[in-house]
Formats: C-alpha cells, structure tokens, sequence
C-alpha cells in the first residue's frame, strides 16, 4: 500500500494553472525527486504535500489519513528548506528541540532526542552555537536534525543543496541519503540538478510545465526517456536530424549517411523529417576494429578533459558529440581528420516531436 | 599620512563650528560657574523640585508617547508588511509616514486644536451625535493626555518607518518552518517571532523617547509657557532668564542632552545587535 | 490566515482616520471664520497680512539659501569620504547623526552663548549676522537627512571608476563633481532638497530663540492671538509639506537610477 499518494493534483494561482494532473504513489522509506527546470511546478507540489499551498482540486493521503485541508503544523511532516530557516534567536539544540518543544515532550526526554539527532548529523560540538556562526552546510545539516527530531512520517527536501558550494553539495547529497536509509523514511526531494537526482533517488519524477512528464527509476528515466523534454533535460543527448528513406524497415537518412533501425517507424512516411537522439556514451570511433561505422565525418574539435577526451565529429548538417577515456599509449585523435562514429542502433531513440 | 583630509575640512570646520562647539559650550558651562571656575554646583541645582517635576513630566509624556507609538506602529507596520494586505497599500502608507514623522510644530499644534480642542471638529462631533461631551469627562488638550495623543502624530510614523526593515526582515521560512514543526501562530510569535523583534521593537522605543523629549515647538504652540516639561522650560529660561540663574540653563540643556544620548545610545546598541541576527 | 486580514484592514483603517481627522478638522475650522456659513475668509486674511508675506518671503528664502549651502558641503564631503577616505566613514555618519541626537533647542543655545557681541564672532550683532548663523543652524538640522540621501545616491553609481575615467580625460576636480557626479546624484539631492524645504518652513525653535521674522514663529505668534487664521495656515504648512514629499516621489520615479528617496 502506497505511504502517500497524490492524486490528480491540481493548483491553478489567479489564470495561471501552475500544477496539473498531478498523480504519485510513494511506498513506504522510498526516496523520490522531483526534478525539472524553475516554474514547472515541482516545489508548489511540494508546498501542497506540505499544507502551505491549498491544491485547487485533487487529494493528498499520508498513511492512509486524507490531509488535503489539514494545516501544515497538523500533518506530522518534517521540511529541510533551501534558505536552512533556523531561528537566529536560538542556539543549534534549541533548534533542533523545537518541535519537541512544541508537542509538549518532557524535557528528559527532549535532551536525549536531541543528542541523538546530533550525533546523527556528526555535529554534537556544535549544540551551543548560533545559526550566524554556523557555515553554510553546517546550519542545512542542523534543519536537517531539526526536521527529523520530532520522528514524522515523511520528509520533505525543497531545494536544499541549492545554495551550497559544489563540495559541500556533493558530501552533504551522501550524508542526506545515508541518514534518510538508516531511519527509512518517505522522502521527497525537489532539485534542479539532475545529478543529484540521479545519484539519490530511488525513483524520479521530471516535471515540466506543470506536468510530470515521466516518472520512473533513474536507469529508466535516463536510459528509455519518454518525451523529448526528459531526454535533453536529463543527460546530454546529441539530437541529428533527417529524413526517412523506408517506414517499414526503420531506414533513415542522415547527412547522406544510411542507417538501419531495424524498427517500424509508426506514423512516418517517406520523405518525412526525424530526429534522432544518441547518448554521448553510446557513440564511438570507428577505426577499422572490426565495427562498421554507421556515419561519417570530420572531426571538428577535440577537448582533452584529463581522464576523458571529448570529442565532435560533424557529419553534414548534423555534429556528434561524444566522450573517450584517456588512454596514456593512444593519442588523442587529430583536428580535422576524417572519422567514422558508431554506436548500436538499439541505443538511438526516435523523438517523436 | 597623505593630505586627503584637507578634502573634507569645509565640513569640519562647520560641524565644529555649528555643531560640536556650541554643544561643548554648553556642556562645559553647565560645569562653570559665573566666573569661570569648575563647579557642580549648577548639576545639583537641577535637582529643585519645580525642576525635577519638569523632567519628570517631559519623562512620563516621553514613556506615554514611545510606548503607545510603537506599540500602535508596529501593530499597523505588521498590518501591511505581514498581515496579507495588498501591496499597493504599502508605498502611499510609508510615504506618508515619512512626511508625518517631520510634521511637529506649530501647524501640528493648530491641528490637534481645531480637532480636538473644545470647538474642535471630533469634540463637537462626539458631542453633538453621540452625546459625549469629553471635555466635561475630563479630557483636556492642554494636558498631559492632549500631549501626548498630539505627540503620537509624528511619533507613529516615526515608528512604522523604524519598524518596517525590521518586520521585512522576518523571513516567511521561519513561519513556515514552525508551522511544520508543529507550532500555532500564538506559539510561533511567542518562541520565534518576538525575541526576534525586541531589539528592534525596544530601540525604537528608545529613539521615540528621546525624539519626544526633545520637541519644543508642538508642546510650545499647544500650551504656551503652561505645561512645565523641560523644553519648554528652557526655552523661557534662553528668552528671559526666568530661573534667575543662567548657569542652571546650561544644565538645564545637559540635563537633555544626557537624556536623549543614553536613550539614542541604547537604540544604536540594540540595533546592531539585532542586525547581527538576520543577515 | 483570513482573519489576519480582517485585523490588518482594521488596524490600518483605525490608523488613517486618526492622522485624517486632524486634517479635515484642520480644514473645516479653517473655513469656518464666516459666521453660519463655509468660507476661505481666514485664508484671505493671511495671505493678505503682510507679516505672513515678509516672514513667508523670509523662510523660503532661507530654505533655498539652506539647500544650496547644504548642498555645496555635503556633496563633496560625501563624494571624498567615499573616494579617498572610507576609513573615516564611520566617524563623518556619526557627526551627521549628532542633529537627531542633540535637541535643536540645545544647539541654538549654544549658538546664542558662543556667537553673541562679545565673542570672538559676534554673528548675533546685525541683523544679516544672525541670519547666517540661522542659515547654518538650519544647515545642520537638515545634515541628516541630506547626507543619507547623497551618500545613498553615491551608493548606487560606481565613483571610483567614473572619477578615474574622467581624470584619464582630463578632468579636475572641480569638473569632476560639477559635471559628472551631481547630475548622478541629482535625484537623491532632490530628495534632501525638498525635505530640507519642509524642515526649514515650519521650523520653529531656531527662529524664535534667534528673534528671526520666520514662517514658524509668525504662526505661533498668530496662534496666540487668532482663532481661525491659525488653522488656515497649518492647511497651508500641510499642503506645503505634502507637496515637497509629492515631488520627492515623483522624483524618484523618474529615476533611471535606483536611489534612496527615503
């Protein structure tokens, strides 16, 4: 049985529908993301999953109990948010006791909650200081104990890497996922970043102008991209474009180059223009080791990156762009030299629009 | 050190001459005695009865019009910056404010007079709709009350000007982070909101006081010579010697100018320390 | 959170008619010197006295003589602290602070025990004498509120590269802050000049300890002695004063440069 379900969520401000057709069903412990570009919805949903935004229509369950109209300081959830929230007028234990507080613990227990919430975060030392003497990722890991301390029942994460430096991010995005494995509790997390998405979550939702346009497992979402949208948002995607040669057997052409798909193309005619999408990952040179290279070129730019060399290979019309790894005893390949690229025509996605 | 400052020195010398001389004249004559001497004598002289009594009116109006003016500013500053009124409402209500909080004086005298004075619109208005003659119940502009309640019409700005940086500054994720911490609005205004705010709300308490205690000319054109607060003791006393003894004049303006330092001092403080807070 | 919104209309709605009442009774008793009937009587009696005309004259022409001096100090001083001298920012904001902290009544006492016949500037011994002193004491009355809003209006343009600019030009000093940093400054200048303008029409304490024939004591004086008049100038002090504070918004609309206004 699902832990939270949302179900046709809809949230319309003024004439503007911000959130539409909204459905998620969320397991118990599972860590789900919500990824997407600002404005397309994802941390209204999460706002609404909150209690601070009253969806237009659809509803929210937790645990089986409905709390679409419950008031958010009614719904036993915890919230990690972008600009960390700690009460400056309150030290890191204070902070964190503060739900405790709330729900009348006594004070006995409250302290031990409260060790064990620092201990959780690696910062017991910390317990006397103020948020303004705290870094950046320090005062994210203190909400984060903050959140947690009251054990709710689900976690909401809005953005909360967002304003860190890049190292920080990194370690904190591990530590994140560790603690909400070790306690096993539903969580939510919103991002713009599909690399954290990708490496935290056990399923994501990539959301686009209110909409989630796919929802599935990172490999899925990555490797069968349903829409054009997931496929350039997630990932880098090399996009060629041309026309098709035979509908039945999957022919395309591109930049004079013929490639077999081996697929029916449904709904195309002859002649008609197609884009095809490649992974970086699942291109390579051609040179003579036994594969035949399914298009040709010149190549027009080699960037040595260190342990990968990156690539671009222009065909015509179209470019590819793809990695290699180093290799200390085989030199880069040269500007301006021609160049076969092949890759498994199982790996090509066709977009449909 | 290079020759820069002389770039500045037109505005050193005026504020020495204009400012910090004549401040220090009386400073330090209030120490003199007549011919010249160092004494104390004139400080102790302050502490007569009839002069006491006028510190401690121009105290009480002071306290009377700080209190109510923060406590009524900030109520309607919260109004507009946090209490889920329109926006537009905000602009014209500061500018407002910024004209009121100078708008002491005479013409604010007149004013309270032809509102509240005794064939004042708002008397006559209550007497003769509502059958409540205030001034047979006791009110009088020309006391205590009329001060302060004239004092709260630049007070009040002031106030709301002094306090709106500060509840601009209260971020929406503190509420919010409460509310899912399971807290109501009373226990978040109780646990977060308010030690928050103090500093700013007792700094601007103290900025409302010494402002209060240092205006002449509201009280002068509304009560003549009549009510006894200080400035209005100096006043005669600058005009016409009245208390027989020039040297108690300048300690007299000490007196003040202790008065409101302290009182500016604790703002200063308090503000820096609330600053500290909510980077 | 909707009966937040109810306290807050409420509020606000209790505060404007406590600061509106004052005025619409300023007016409708200012119009009343007609027996039985609503008139501008009282306003034609002031504006024909000719005290109101000499000490009117009087104040504006301080105002002005105020805001050009003020003007000429502040803007120089504001544009050098912040060039050259940024460590002394701290000790010029506090000396401009002082007006707000010193009572005005002070400082004019000072002015009478320092500057009187027998002092070593006898600036209280003419008539013209004292009406420097007076143009300064008002100078320093409107400090505070003319050096926030230059060095606001400094804040918002870059000096230090627009002076090195136009010394690789060839600019000297004066150039500099004649033709490149007061028009950028202009709007916030604006702002302190009709705020000065406002102070210094209604001011009174300084006047009056100086036995100046300005705006404010004229209207005590009148104050003492008229019933109707008086309430008819403080309509026209108000009408003055929002108008300096209309124009200070205008102004500031009209800026390309953010600034301070207030």
């Amino acid at each position: 049985m699902a832990f939270l379900e949302l179900r046709d969520l809809q949230k319309d401000f003024g004439s503007v529908r911000v959130v539409r057709d909204f459905n998620l069903s969320v397991q118990p412990g599972e860590f789900v993301s919500f990824l997407g570009p600002s404005g397309c919805g994802k941390t209204t949903v999460l706002r609404m999953v909150a209690g601070f935004e009253e969806p237009t229509a659809g509803s929210i369950t937790i645990g089986g109990r409905d709390v679409t109209h419950l008031r958010p300081n009614q719904r036993d959830i915890g919230m990690v948010f972008q600009a960390y929230a700690l009460f400056p007028n309150m030290t890191v234990a204070q902070n964190v006791a503060f739900g405790l507080k709330v729900a009348r613990v006594p004070k006995a227990e409250i302290d031990e909650r409260v060790a064990e919430m620092l201990k959780l975060i690696k910062l017991p030392e910390l317990a006397d200081r103020y948020p303004y003497q705290l870094s950046g990722g320090q005062q994210q890991r203190v909400a984060l104990a903050r959140a947690l301390a009251p054990r709710p029942k689900l976690l909401l994460l809005d953005e909360p890497l967002s304003a860190l430096d890049a190292k920080v991010r990194v370690a904190l995005r591990e530590e994140i996922r560790q603690i909400q494995r070790d306690l096993g509790i539903t969580t939510i997390f919103v991002t713009h970043d599909q690399e954290e998405a990708l490496s935290m979550s056990d399923r994501i939702a990539v959301m686009h102008g209110g909409r989630a346009d796919q929802i599935g497992s990172p490999f899925e979402i990555y490797n069968h991209p349903k829409t054009r949208f997931v496929a350039s948002f997630v990932g880098t995607l090399n996009i060629l474009k041309g026309s098709v040669t035979d509908p039945q057997t999957g022919t395309i052409d591109i930049d004079g180059n013929v490639i077999r798909l081996g697929r029916a193309l449904a709904g195309k005619q002859l002649g008609e223009p197609i884009a095809i999408a490649l992974r970086p990952e699942a291109a390579s040179i051609a040179n003579g080791d036994g594969r035949e290279p399914l298009a040709r070129g010149r190549i027009t730019d080699v960037n040595f990156l260190g342990s990968v060399i990156r690539i671009r290979v222009e065909l015509g019309e179209n470019s590819i762009s793809f990695d290699r790894f180093n290799s200390p005893n085989s030199p880069p390949p040269a500007q301006g030299e021609p160049c076969g690229v092949s890759f498994a025509v199982e790996d090509v996605l066709v977009l449909d629009d | 050190m290079s020759l820069a400052w002389l770039g500045i020195l037109p505005f050193l010398l005026f504020s020495l001459l204009f400012l910090i001389l004549p401040t220090m004249k009386i400073v330090v004559g209030s120490f003199q005695d007549s011919t010249g001497a160092f004494t104390l004598s004139n400080i102790v002289n302050l502490f007569q009865p009839s002069i006491l009594a006028a510190y401690w009116i121009s105290i009480r109006i002071s306290l009377a019009s700080a209190f109510l003016g923060c406590l009524i500013g900030f109520l309607v500053t919260w109004a507009f910056v946090l209490g889920g009124l329109p926006g537009w409402i905000r602009s014209p209500l500061l500018t407002f404010s910024g004209v009121a909080s100078n708008f002491a004086g005479v013409p604010l005298a007149f004013a309270f007079l032809a509102t509240f004075g005794r064939v004042g619109l708002v008397t006559l208005i209550l007497r003769d709709w509502f059958g409540i003659n205030i001034y047979a119940l006791g009110f009088n502009l020309l006391s205590f009350g009329g001060l302060t309640l004239t004092y709260l019409f630049f007070q009040v700005p002031l106030a709301i000007l002094i306090m709106t940086p500060a509840l601009d500054g209260m971020r929406r994720e503190w509420r919010e982070a409460a509310a899912i911490l399971g807290a109501s609005g009373v226990q978040y205004w109780r646990m977060v909101a308010f030690p928050i705010l103090w500093p700013s709300l007792l700094g601007t308490f103290a900025l409302l006081f010494a402002n209060s205690f240092g205006a002449v000319a509201t009280a002068y054109a509304l009560t003549g010579s009549s009510l006894s607060i200080v400035p209005i003791l100096l006043f005669a006393q600058i005009r016409g010697d009245v208390l027989q003894d020039p040297h108690l004049g300048y300690a007299l303006a000490f007196g003040m100018i202790v008065v409101t330092g302290i009182a500016n001092g604790i703002y200063i403080w308090l503000r820096a320390r609330s600053e500290r807070w909510i980077k | 959170m909707k009966t937040n919104r109810i306290w807050s209309w409420l509020f606000v709605a209790l505060a404007v008619l406590y600061f509106v009442l004052p005025l619409i009774g300023t007016l409708e008793f200012s119009m009343k010197m007609r027996r039985g009937t609503y008139s501008f009587d009282a306003y034609a009696a002031v504006l024909s006295d000719p005290r109101f005309q000499q000490t009117f004259t009087f104040s504006v022409l301080m105002a002005l003589a105020t805001i050009v001096v003020g003007v000429l100090l502040v803007v120089p001083t504001a544009y050098w602290v912040r060039l050259k001298l940024p460590q002394w920012r701290p000790f010029v904001e506090f000396i401009t602070l002082l007006p707000l902290v010193i009572p005005p009544i002070v400082i004019v006492f000072g002015y009478i025990r320092l500057y009187n016949t027998s002092s070593w500037l006898p600036l209280t011994g003419s008539a013209m004498g004292t009406n420097i002193l007076l143009m300064f004491g008002y100078v320093v009355l409107a400090l505070p509120f003319m050096y926030r809003a230059v060095d606001t209006g400094l804040r918002a343009i870059d000096v230090r590269t627009m002076t090195e600019a136009a010394q690789s030009l060839g600019a000297g000093w004066v150039t500099i802050l004649a033709r490149i940093i007061l028009p950028n400054v202009a709007v916030a200048v604006l702002s302190g000049a009709f705020l000065t303008f406002a102070i210094v029409i209604g001011e009174f304490v300084m006047a009056a300890l100086l036995s100046r024939p300005a705006f404010g004591p004229y209207m005590q004086l009148l104050g003492a002695n008229r019933a109707y008049e008086p309430a008819a100038l403080a309509v026209i002090a108000f009408g003055i004063t929002w108008l300096c504070m209309g124009l200070i918004q205008l102004v500031s609309r009209f800026s390309r440069i953010p600034n301070a206004g207030h």
